[in-house]
C-alpha cells in the first residue's frame, strides 16, 4: 500500500514538473477564451466616461469605449484609435489619421465627424477637466473620413496627455447627437468601438461583458467574457479572493492588512504598477488664513515633525513612497527631485515654532489646530491619528474632526471652514492638468472640490503656471515645471507626504493584465487566462 | 319547509356580510387616518435630509477628481438644486400626490424603477431569513418554555443570548471563512453565478445556493428576539388558571403546549411580526454589504452617502407606507387569533 502511495506520488510530481515546463515554455503564448471576473468598487454610477471621470466608471468604460491614444508607463503616447499624428511646430496644428475598419458595436463605421463630435461636444463642454485641458481647441476639421485636425488657438502641449480612453472618450456621433446627452439610454449600455459590448448590468450585484467579434485587433480580445462584480465589504473581497470566486480588482480592492496574507499562499501578483496615468500623491493642505498657518515657518516646522517613512511603512504598509514636492516621481518627464526638503527632525520643527513666536505655553502646548480628513477608510483615519501624535510632540495641539465624505468636500472646497485637511489628489500625467490646480491663485475657487483651497496665491506662481500652459517648446516647458516645484516646497501651502501606491492584485491565473500606464484603465483586449 | 342547513346559511349571511363591510369600512378609515402621517413623515424626511452638508454634485465631483466651476454649476442646475428649499420641498411633494417618486440623478434612473429592481432580492432574503427566524424561534421558545429551568431550557437561551449578542457581520465573515473560503461548499457573496446562462431548475438551485449563508447570517440575530418571546409568552400562559383546569381535565403535557397554551402565546409573537415586517425594505445593510446582496438596505445606506436624496426619500416613503399597512394587517391578525379583542 505504502509502496504503491509513494508511487503515486512520483508519477505525480513527475507529471507537475513535466506541466511546469510545458508552461512555462508557452508563457509568451496567450491562450484564447475563458471568464474573467473581477471586482469594481464602488459600483459606477453609468458607464461612460466621457462626461464623468470617477474611478469606476473607468475600470468599466474603458473595456468598451476607447480614446484616440494609450500611453506606456513613461506616459509616452501610443495609437489606438489613432495609428498616426503629427503636430505642427508651432504647436497649434495636430493631424490624426485615423485607424481603417473600426465599427461601433452597432455596426456603423467609426469616422473623423466620431472623434470631432466628441471633442467639440463632450470633451469641451461635458467633462469635468475637459473644459480646461480642451480651453484652446478652437475646431476640428475633418477633410477626410479618417482624418482629423485639431485647430488650436493657442500651443496646448499637456493636450496630448489627456487622450486616453479613460480621459477622453470617443463617443458615437449617431447616438449621441442631438440628445440630452447626460440622460442618453447610451449611457447605461455603452455603444463603442471597444473589445468588449455590455450583456447585462444588474445594480448593485454584478455587470457582465462579452466579446466583440467584430473587434478591429484581429484575433483579440482573448477573454470570452468579463464579469465585474460589486462586493462592497473589503473582507468580503478578500474572502471572494481567497475562493477564486474573484480573478483580478484594481485600486487596492483587498485591505492593506491582508495584501501579505494573500501573497504568501502563492495563488496571487500584486501589481503597483499600472497608475502612473494617475498618478496619485497624499497631502496636507493648510488654510492660509489660519493665523499659525499663515506663517511660512509653521508650515516648514509641521514637515519636519512628520515622518513620512513611517507613515508610508506603518499607517500604508508600505504602498507609498515619501514624496519630495508636488509632481511625483513617477512622472519621469516632469519631476523634480533638486527641491528644498523637509528631513524628520522635531527639535528643528520646535526651533522654527519658537522663532515664529508660538513658545510652548501651559502643559506645553503652543496652539491649536484642527484636522480634518479625507473619509476614504481607515488608512486614512490612522494618517490623521499619527499627525496628532507626531505634531503633539512638537507642541502643536491636533484635534481629528471626522466626517463623510459630502460634508467634508463641503467643508474644505466651499465654506473653507478647516485649519488642516488631508486629502489625496491625482496629479495626472501633465502637470498643467494635475497639479496647477492647488496652486493657481486664479483657481481659489468655492464649490469646487480640489481646487487652490489654501488659499495660496503667489503673483511668481501664477505667471510659472500660466507659461506651462502655452510653452511649447519641451526644454523650456521643462525648465518652468522645475521652477514651479521649488516653488511650491519653498512656500509650502500644502505639504505633499507620500506618493500613494495603489495596487491590483490578480490571480496568477491572469496574465498581461498590467501592460501600460494605464493599468485597469486600458481595454484588456490583451488580458488571458492560463488554463 | 327549509332544511336546517338552509336555516343556518341564512342565519349567517347577513352576520358574514356585516363584517366583511365593517372591516371595509375600517380599512377605508385607516387608510384615510395613513395619509396625514405619510405626508407629514414625507415632509419630515425632506427636511431632516437638509441638514446634511454638502449635495449629490460635491460627491460626484469629489469622484471624478475635481471639475470646473462651469460644470459644477451646470449640473447644480440639472439636478434642481440651485433652487431655494422651499420650492424643492413644494415640487417634491407635487410629484408624491401624483405617485412619482422623482428621478436619481446619480443613478440616472426614475427612482421607482431603481426600487423595483431591487425588491425582488430583498423580498427573497427578508421573507426566507424572517420564515427561519419565526419558525424556528416558535419551535426553541416551546422547547425551552416546557423545559424550563432545566439543561436544555439553558441552552436554547445560551443560544439565543450569543446569536443576538454577536455583530451581525462578524457572524457573516465567519461563515463566509467557514462555509466558502475553507470547506468551498457555498458560494462567499453575490445572488448568482453571473455568466453562467442557468435557467429554471438549476438556476433556483443556485440562488438558493447563494440564499443559504446571507438567510442564516440574518435569521440568527431575529431567531434569537422570536425565541426569547416565544419563551416568555408560553411561560406566562402556563400560569394561568385554564392550563390547570385542562391539566385536572387530564390533558397530557403536548395537548396542554400546542393546543392550550400555543395559540394564545402567539399574540405578541404577531405583534414583533409586524413589526419586522414593517422594516422589510430597509433589509439589512450589514448582510447585504458583507455578502455582496443586491437588495434595498444597501440602496438607501449608499444613498445617504451620495447625498442622493430623491431615491433615498423614495425608499423612506416606501417603508413608512409599509408600516402603516403591516399595522392595519397586524390588527386584523389580532381580531382573528383572539375574538376578545375588537376592531375599532
Amino acid at each position: 500500500m505504502n509502496s504503491l502511495m509513494s508511487l503515486l506520488r512520483g508519477a505525480l510530481g513527475a507529471l507537475t514538473t513535466l506541466a511546469v515546463l510545458a508552461s512555462a515554455s508557452h508563457a509568451q503564448q496567450p491562450t484564447p477564451g475563458g471568464t474573467l471576473t473581477m471586482v469594481v468598487q464602488p459600483e459606477p454610477p453609468t458607464l461612460v466616461s466621457a462626461f464623468n471621470s470617477a474611478g469606476p466608471i473607468g475600470v468599466v468604460s474603458t473595456k468598451m469605449l476607447e480614446g484616440l491614444l494609450t500611453y506606456d508607463f513613461d506616459m509616452v503616447p501610443k495609437p489606438v484609435l489613432a495609428e498616426s499624428w503629427k503636430v505642427s511646430p508651432d504647436g497649434k496644428t495636430i493631424t490624426f489619421n485615423l485607424r481603417k475598419g473600426v465599427k461601433w458595436h452597432d455596426g456603423r463605421d467609426f469616422t473623423s465627424a466620431d472623434v470631432q463630435f466628441s471633442a467639440m461636444k463632450v470633451w469641451k463642454e461635458l467633462h469635468p477637466r475637459g473644459r480646461s485641458t480642451f480651453a484652446k481647441l478652437t475646431a476640428v476639421e475633418t477633410p477626410g473620413p479618417l482624418v482629423a485636425i485639431f485647430k488650436l488657438s493657442e500651443a496646448s502641449p499637456y493636450m496630448m496627455s489627456a487622450l486616453s480612453g479613460y480621459e477622453s472618450q470617443v463617443l458615437p456621433k449617431h447616438v449621441y447627437d442631438g440628445t440630452d446627452m447626460a440622460q442618453n439610454p447610451a449611457n447605461g449600455k455603452p455603444v463603442g468601438t471597444g473589445p468588449f459590448i455590455l450583456k447585462e448590468w444588474q445594480k448593485g450585484n454584478f455587470i457582465l461583458l462579452e466579446k466583440n467579434p467584430n473587434y478591429w485587433d484581429k484575433g483579440r480580445p482573448y477573454l470570452d467574457k468579463i464579469v465585474m462584480r460589486i462586493i462592497p465589504d473589503a473582507a468580503a473581497r478578500s474572502a471572494a479572493f481567497e475562493t477564486g470566486e474573484v480573478l483580478l480588482g484594481g485600486f487596492s480592492p483587498v485591505p492593506l492588512s491582508d495584501v501579505k496574507r494573500l501573497e504568501a499562499s502563492g495563488k496571487f501578483d500584486v501589481e503597483t504598477r499600472g497608475y502612473e496615468y494617475l498618478a496619485p500623491i497624499f497631502l496636507l493642505e493648510f488654510n492660509l488664513k489660519n493665523k499659525y498657518l499663515q506663517d511660512k515657518r509653521v508650515r516648514h516646522a509641521i514637515a519636519h515633525a512628520i515622518d513620512q517613512n513611517l507613515v508610508v511603512k506603518t499607517v500604508w504598509y508600505g504602498f507609498g513612497k515619501p514624496a519630495t514636492g508636488p509632481v511625483p516621481s513617477v512622472l519621469t518627464q516632469f519631476y523634480n527631485g533638486n527641491v528644498p526638503k523637509y528631513a524628520f527632525d522635531p527639535k528643528r520643527a520646535e526651533a522654527l515654532l519658537d522663532e515664529a513666536g508660538f513658545p510652548r505655553a501651559g502643559g506645553g502646548k503652543r496652539f491649536k489646530l484642527i484636522h480634518d480628513y479625507l473619509p476614504y477608510g481607515a488608512d486614512y483615519q490612522r494618517t490623521a491619528e499619527y499627525l496628532k501624535q507626531a505634531l503633539g510632540k512638537v507642541g502643536i495641539d491636533v484635534e481629528i474632526r471626522s466626517q463623510d465624505t459630502a460634508a467634508f468636500l463641503k467643508r474644505v472646497y466651499t465654506d473653507n471652514d478647516f485649519d488642516m485637511s488631508s486629502n489625496f489628489f491625482y496629479a495626472l500625467p501633465d502637470p498643467t492638468i494635475g497639479v496647477q490646480r492647488i496652486y493657481w491663485s486664479k483657481n481659489i475657487k468655492k464649490g469646487v472640490p480640489f481646487s487652490n483651497a489654501s488659499g495660496y496665491s503667489n503673483p511668481e506662481m501664477d505667471r510659472v503656471i500660466e507659461a506651462t500652459q502655452v510653452e511649447h517648446d519641451r526644454k523650456a516647458r521643462r525648465a518652468l515645471i522645475d521652477s514651479m516645484q521649488v516653488m511650491a516646497q519653498d512656500d509650502l501651502p500644502v505639504l505633499d507626504l507620500f506618493e500613494v501606491r495603489f495596487f491590483t492584485l490578480a490571480s496568477k491565473k491572469v496574465q498581461d493584465h498590467t501592460l501600460s500606464g494605464e493599468g485597469v484603465y486600458s481595454s484588456f483586449s490583451k488580458v488571458w487566462l492560463k488554463k | 319547509m327549509p332544511s336546517v342547513s338552509a336555516i343556518r346559511r341564512s342565519h349567517d349571511e347577513p352576520c358574514y356580510t356585516r363584517a366583511v363591510l365593517r372591516i371595509a369600512r375600517l380599512l377605508v378609515r385607516r387608510f384615510l387616518r395613513a395619509i396625514p402621517i405619510v405626508l407629514g413623515i414625507a415632509v419630515f424626511n425632506f427636511l431632516l435630509l437638509q441638514l446634511a452638508p454638502g449635495d449629490a454634485v460635491d460627491v460626484l465631483v469629489g469622484e471624478a477628481g475635481g471639475a470646473t466651476p462651469e460644470y459644477v454649476a451646470e449640473l447644480r442646475t440639472r439636478f434642481g438644486l440651485d433652487q431655494p428649499v422651499p420650492v424643492q420641498l413644494g415640487r417634491y411633494l407635487a410629484n408624491v400626490a401624483t405617485l412619482d417618486l422623482g428621478y436619481s440623478f446619480r443613478h440616472n434612473m426614475p427612482v421607482a424603477s431603481l426600487i423595483l429592481s431591487r425588491l425582488p432580492a430583498t423580498l427573497l432574503l427578508m421573507a426566507g431569513a424572517i420564515g427561519i427566524a419565526f419558525t424556528a424561534g416558535v419551535l426553541l421558545g416551546v422547547t425551552a418554555a416546557r423545559n424550563v429551568r432545566r439543561p436544555l431550557d439553558a441552552i436554547v437561551s445560551v443560544v439565543a443570548l450569543l446569536a443576538y449578542a454577536t455583530p451581525v457581520f462578524w457572524i457573516g465573515l465567519m461563515l463566509i471563512l467557514l462555509f466558502s473560503v475553507h470547506l468551498q461548499w457555498l458560494p462567499s457573496g453575490g445572488m448568482l453565478t453571473v455568466g453562467a446562462d442557468l435557467a429554471g431548475w438549476d438556476l433556483m438551485v443556485d440562488v438558493l445556493r447563494h440564499m443559504v449563508l446571507p438567510t442564516v447570517t440574518l435569521a440568527l440575530f431575529y431567531l434569537a428576539l422570536y425565541t426569547r418571546l416565544m419563551r416568555a409568552s408560553m411561560l406566562e400562559v402556563y400560569g394561568q388558571d385554564y392550563v390547570t383546569t385542562a391539566r385536572a381535565k387530564g390533558a397530557g403535557e403536548s395537548r396542554v403546549a400546542f393546543h392550550h397554551v400555543l395559540r394564545n402565546a402567539l399574540l405578541p409573537m404577531v405583534t414583533m411580526l409586524g413589526l419586522q415586517v414593517g422594516s422589510l425594505l430597509g433589509g439589512s445593510v450589514l448582510v447585504e454589504t458583507v455578502f455582496g446582496w443586491p437588495g434595498l438596505g444597501r440602496l438607501a445606506f449608499e444613498a445617504v452617502f451620495q447625498r442622493d436624496h430623491n431615491l433615498l426619500l423614495g425608499i423612506l416613503l416606501l417603508s413608512s407606507v409599509l408600516v402603516v399597512v403591516a399595522n392595519i394587517v397586524v390588527d386584523l391578525l389580532y381580531a382573528r387569533l383572539d375574538p376578545r379583542i375588537e376592531l375599532t
